[in-house]
């Protein structure tokens, strides 16, 4: 079980480099190379969820080398797994099957370059998850980094994907230099660079400057990466123009690794040093208030359906940080639940719009009105993920929205619950807009706005095989993770099971003495509930409630021009948006400037309150 | 003098950023982002130096003299080839950006606003 | 923003970012007084456990080997990735660019210059050996001798053989190479899993005596792995970057 761990990096490490150096022998047999690929990502996934499962009765500590510490000092380099971040590493890889078998027939002429970058870029991400070393976990950082730039900017015959690659790789790789700037601050420190180690080292003394620098340095690639506002101009950028099957990785799982990276940094090694659980979750609420409705609002004004997809993960992030902020197992265990269950459908989402793209032609949602309908089984797989993102139940959504909600509530902070529902009717709407006017033709199409008409028909056809029919091999994985977003919601105990890995997750005490002491620390049953994390009727009802409230905003949007009562001269959401509308302008230096910002902003408020 | 290394790093750092904010051809931007990463090669070089120690290195010299600290040295080296990596993906980007925009301003290769 | 404005709103950030990087600088302890543990330590236990003088190899390549794994697979995919962008479309003569210095002649490369660099060739191919094998030693290792093994390649380019540089490093050969070396790599930490030692563990003999060259057992044979990798990436990437000149202006007749 144990020699599982590295071989969940190491297969797909050697899965890519077998491919390139097999490069001339695949030649024609195209589906070998296809084959090969699809069968490595999905014995990582199994892997994975083995590990997953054997993670159920407490963490397991793997030490490369054979360097196990010494008198609680690390020599080599960990994998700390818990049940959270195998479970986060499983979703990676489930992810990365499904989009290996859509791109299946999806390309035409790939070269056996995007299988072994796409292999990469898993094995990236499987090692950011799993590791215990701060130094380790920038390195995977680069690792999936440095493939998913080359992803963005696969599509090399047009013009938006080099700069959608640019934008996108410069902004990160500042935010990633800027967290390696943090690892030597604390470095310094400490001596030491395994998380345990260093959260022992910092522990126990009031946080000086150093410790509070280091913490929001090492914060600023992660952030970059969670596109969390305003550090995340490059998302919708990179995502308009990567292929399909890389936004399915990027929105699904890329984003929300770096979330991932902000607890685990947060609970592995600064938590007890910085104290003041109060003024960090003001910042971090603030943040993540702030993303869920700049997100919101961006999404129900896109008119192109990969930016609008797009917009709904940084909404999304928003969310998962707000529930992370609140410092609370419950709150953690909705934030994991959600990241599940939106990883599954905006994948799902991301597949059936790469049908559409396939079969029509187009990204537009103004000149694909109504042209959905000849496709009725993407629409119903779209329709039903939709209703799934607006918190339909039994996705697993509304459970991870409702759990932020109570955690939110036990703490006197009700306004969250609003912005939860708020936001998440807004993008609802949204989505649900476009299954009805794209895939029913309901209503009006919307009027097209010429700067992003512009924009859209850049937008040709990834493929230009025959288009007279879909694959089977492009509607089953949408409609399998449809499915498993389904099933996710209805498992018996899984808010027991997710609280208590939550507990563990937060137990830095514990998290130490397993990783340098080699001790199993057992949580008695009696306090692992600490609150309740059960399927309540209200959750049910504020799930529907959200599903109905996004439904008539959507009918209301599709018949404006009916509707002369209300008609103000203005379409939906514009009005609302345009003034903030020039900060996303395309340009990585203004990115990058407020990359500065926010860091000084932050910094200035974290000194103010912590010192 | 026990922080002016530290403040050189600071500075190295600010003028990097400062270079890619103001940067108006992509070559001299990616260069710049290469200034921002020198930064945290003087960091890590500078928080493992230990006064009058020798480097860790012990062909010649006993195994228990004083060495300065070998593992910001390995960091340091992986830094250089990340940073390797990253400049070529990037110069290979502006290569391809000039051939389809014909121009290496970033103010002028924006496709997407909003 | 226009850039007056944003060099302006930068100035006051970056104002507030550098008071704050500098409130954690000065909490350091001061140059010159690395406070321990992790550097101490492996300083005084590395050549007794591993047999490598070079201590700085013996972190890259052992007690850190698996960062050094990930390290080795960044330099593939970028290789990987540039290979992918600068790939060769159907309709690439119709698009390319203007060549901007057309109107400029390309300047002969003179015979001085060529006999140089040609003589260069051979002492520079030694060096980059010499390095990539002596990582248990001395200060060099595998990405300073693949480095240098590159740049033999790349004289041959400079002597004014574009043609000869890329007969030599054909793109499906290099990218194999590059493919064979990282894929090494990971293999010798499966070889020790199968030993049933930790994944990359050293479980090759030490041999004799510290500083021999023979000595240190996994880390010579890394880093030998890593020299060759290194070497092919950046041969693939520089014939990438070269080449491209060569289309522009062809492109443009």
């Amino acid at each position: 079980m144990d020699s599982l761990l590295p071989l969940a990096v190491v297969v797909p490490l050697l899965g890519a480099a077998g491919i390139s150096t097999a490069n001339p022998l695949f030649g024609h047999r195209r589906w070998l190379l296809d084959a090969v690929a699809i069968l490595v990502a999905a014995a990582v996934t199994g892997m994975l969820v083995t590990i997953m499962l054997g993670t159920v009765g407490g963490q397991r500590v793997y030490w490369f080398a054979g360097f196990p510490p010494v008198h609680g000092v690390a020599l080599g380099i960990d994998f700390a797994v818990d049940a959270l971040n195998a479970g986060l590493a499983a979703l990676t890889a489930l992810l990365v099957t499904a989009a290996m078998v859509f791109s299946w027939r999806y390309f035409e002429r790939v070269a056996t370059y995007y299988h072994a970058l796409m292999l990469v870029f898993l094995a990236g991400m499987v090692g950011f998850c799993l590791t215990g070393d701060i130094f380790d976990l920038f390195v995977w950082f680069e690792v999936m980094g440095v493939a998913a730039y080359a992803l963005t900017a696969y599509r090399i015959e047009e013009r938006g994907p080099i700069q959608g690659a640019l934008n996108f790789a410069i902004t990160n790789s500042v935010g990633a230099y800027l967290s390696l700037s943090g690892i030597a601050l604390i470095y310094g420190r400490t001596g030491a660079l395994n998380m345990a180690q260093i959260g022992q080292a910092i522990a126990g003394r009031p946080p000086d400057g150093l410790v509070v620098v280091a913490f929001l340095l090492i914060l600023m690639g992660l952030l970059t990466k969670a596109s969390i506002v305003p550090f995340h101009f490059w998302l919708a950028d990179a995502h308009a123009v990567a292929p399909t099957p890389v936004c399915v990785l990027f929105s699904g799982v890329m984003v929300e690794l770096g979330l991932y990276g902000i607890a685990r940094v947060y609970w592995s090694m600064f938590g007890a040093a910085l104290g003041h659980h109060a003024s960090i979750t003001a910042v971090l609420l603030a943040l993540g208030t702030l993303t869920a409705v700049a997100g919101a609002l961006f999404c129900f004004r896109q008119r192109h359906l990969k930016r609008l997809l797009a917009f709904s993960t940084i909404n999304h992030a928003g969310l998962f940080l707000i529930g992370i902020a609140l410092l609370t197992p419950l709150g953690l265990t909705g934030a994991a639940v959600y990241v599940l269950g939106h990883g599954l459908v905006k994948a799902a989402l991301f597949l059936c719009v790469g049908i559409v793209l396939h079969r029509l032609g187009s990204i537009n949602e103004t000149s694909l009105h109504g042209r959905g309908r000849q496709l009725p089984l993407t629409g119903a797989v779209f329709l039903l993920a939709a209703l799934g993102l607006a918190d339909l139940p039994p996705f697993a959504l509304y459970l991870g929205a409702g759990w932020i909600g109570h955690s939110a509530d036990s703490l006197g902070m009700h306004w969250i619950t609003t912005v939860i529902i708020g936001t998440s009717v807004l993008v609802g709407a949204a989505v649900l807009r476009v299954a009805g006017g794209v895939f029913y033709g309901i209503g009006d199409p919307p009027t097209e706005d010429p700067q992003m008409a512009e924009e859209a028909s850049e937008e040709t056809s990834e493929t230009d095989e025959a288009k007279g029919r879909t694959p089977l091999s492009m509607i089953v994985p949408p409609a399998v993770l449809v499915g498993l977003a389904i099933a996710v919601g209805l498992l018996p105990h899984l808010g027991s099971l997710m609280q208590s890995a939550a507990v563990r997750f937060q137990d830095q005490a514990a998290y130490n003495a397993t990783v340098l002491m080699g001790a199993q620390v057992a949580h008695p049953a009696a306090i692992m509930p600490t609150e309740d994390a059960t399927s309540t009727l209200t959750d049910v009802i504020t799930g529907l409630g959200t599903v109905a409230a996004s439904l008539v905003l959507a009918l209301i949007s599709l018949h404006w021009r009916r509707l002369p009562v209300l008609r103000r001269g203005y379409e939906p959401g514009t009005g609302l948006v345009e003034p903030i509308r020039r900060f996303q302008s395309g340009v990585v230096n203004d990115y990058v400037t407020w990359m500065v910002i926010g860091l000084a902003c932050i910094g200035g408020a974290l000194a103010y309150t912590i010192r | 003098m026990h922080v002016f290394p530290f403040v050189v790093v600071a500075w190295i750092l600010t003028v990097g950023l400062y270079g890619i904010i103001t940067s108006r051809h992509l070559i001299h931007q990616i260069v710049c982002l290469i200034v921002v990463q020198s930064s945290t090669y003087v960091l890590l070089l500078g928080v493992g130096y230990k006064t009058g120690a020798v480097a860790p290195y012990f062909y010649d010299i006993p195994p228990n003299t004083p060495a300065v600290d070998p593992v910001v040295q390995a960091l340091a080296l992986t830094d250089v080839v990340v940073e390797a990596a990253v400049t070529a993906l990037l110069l290979a980007f502006a290569v391809q950006a000039h051939k389809r925009f014909g121009t290496l301003d970033p103010e002028e290769l924006r496709q997407f606003q909003g | 923003m226009t850039s007056p404005q944003r060099r302006w709103i930068f100035l006051v950030a970056a104002a507030g970012m550098l008071a704050f990087y500098l409130w954690g600088l000065i909490g350091l302890p001061g140059f010159g007084h690395y406070p321990g543990p992790y550097g101490d330590i492996i300083n005084a236990v590395a050549v007794g456990q591993t047999h490598a003088t070079g201590v700085v190899s013996a972190v890259n390549f052992e007690y850190r080997g698996f960062d050094t794994l990930g390290e080795e697979f960044i330099l593939f995919t970028a290789a990987t990735g540039v290979a992918t962008v600068l790939r060769h479309l159907r309709e690439e003569r119709d698009t390319a660019a203007e060549d901007e210095s057309s109107d400029r002649q390309v300047p002969v490369t003179s015979d001085a210059v060529r006999m140089v660099t040609l003589a260069f060739i051979g002492p520079t191919l030694v060096v980059g050996w010499y390095l990539a094998t002596h990582a248990q030693t001395s200060p060099s290792g595998g990405f300073q001798g693949g480095v240098v093994l590159a740049t033999a390649f790349v004289l041959v380019y400079l002597a004014g053989q574009f043609i000869v540089f890329k007969r030599l490093s054909p793109v499906d050969l290099t990218d194999a190479v590059d493919a064979i070396g990282a894929g090494s790599f990971a293999v010798i930490g499966l070889a020790a899993l199968g030993t049933g030692a930790a994944y990359l563990a050293n479980f090759l003999p030490l041999g004799s005596s510290p500083g021999a060259v023979n000595s240190a057992g996994t880390i010579a044979l890394i880093s030998f792995c890593v020299g060759i990798e290194v070497a092919a990436a950046f041969v693939l990437i520089a014939g990438e970057l070269l080449e491209q000149t060569l289309i522009i202006r062809e492109g443009d007749r």
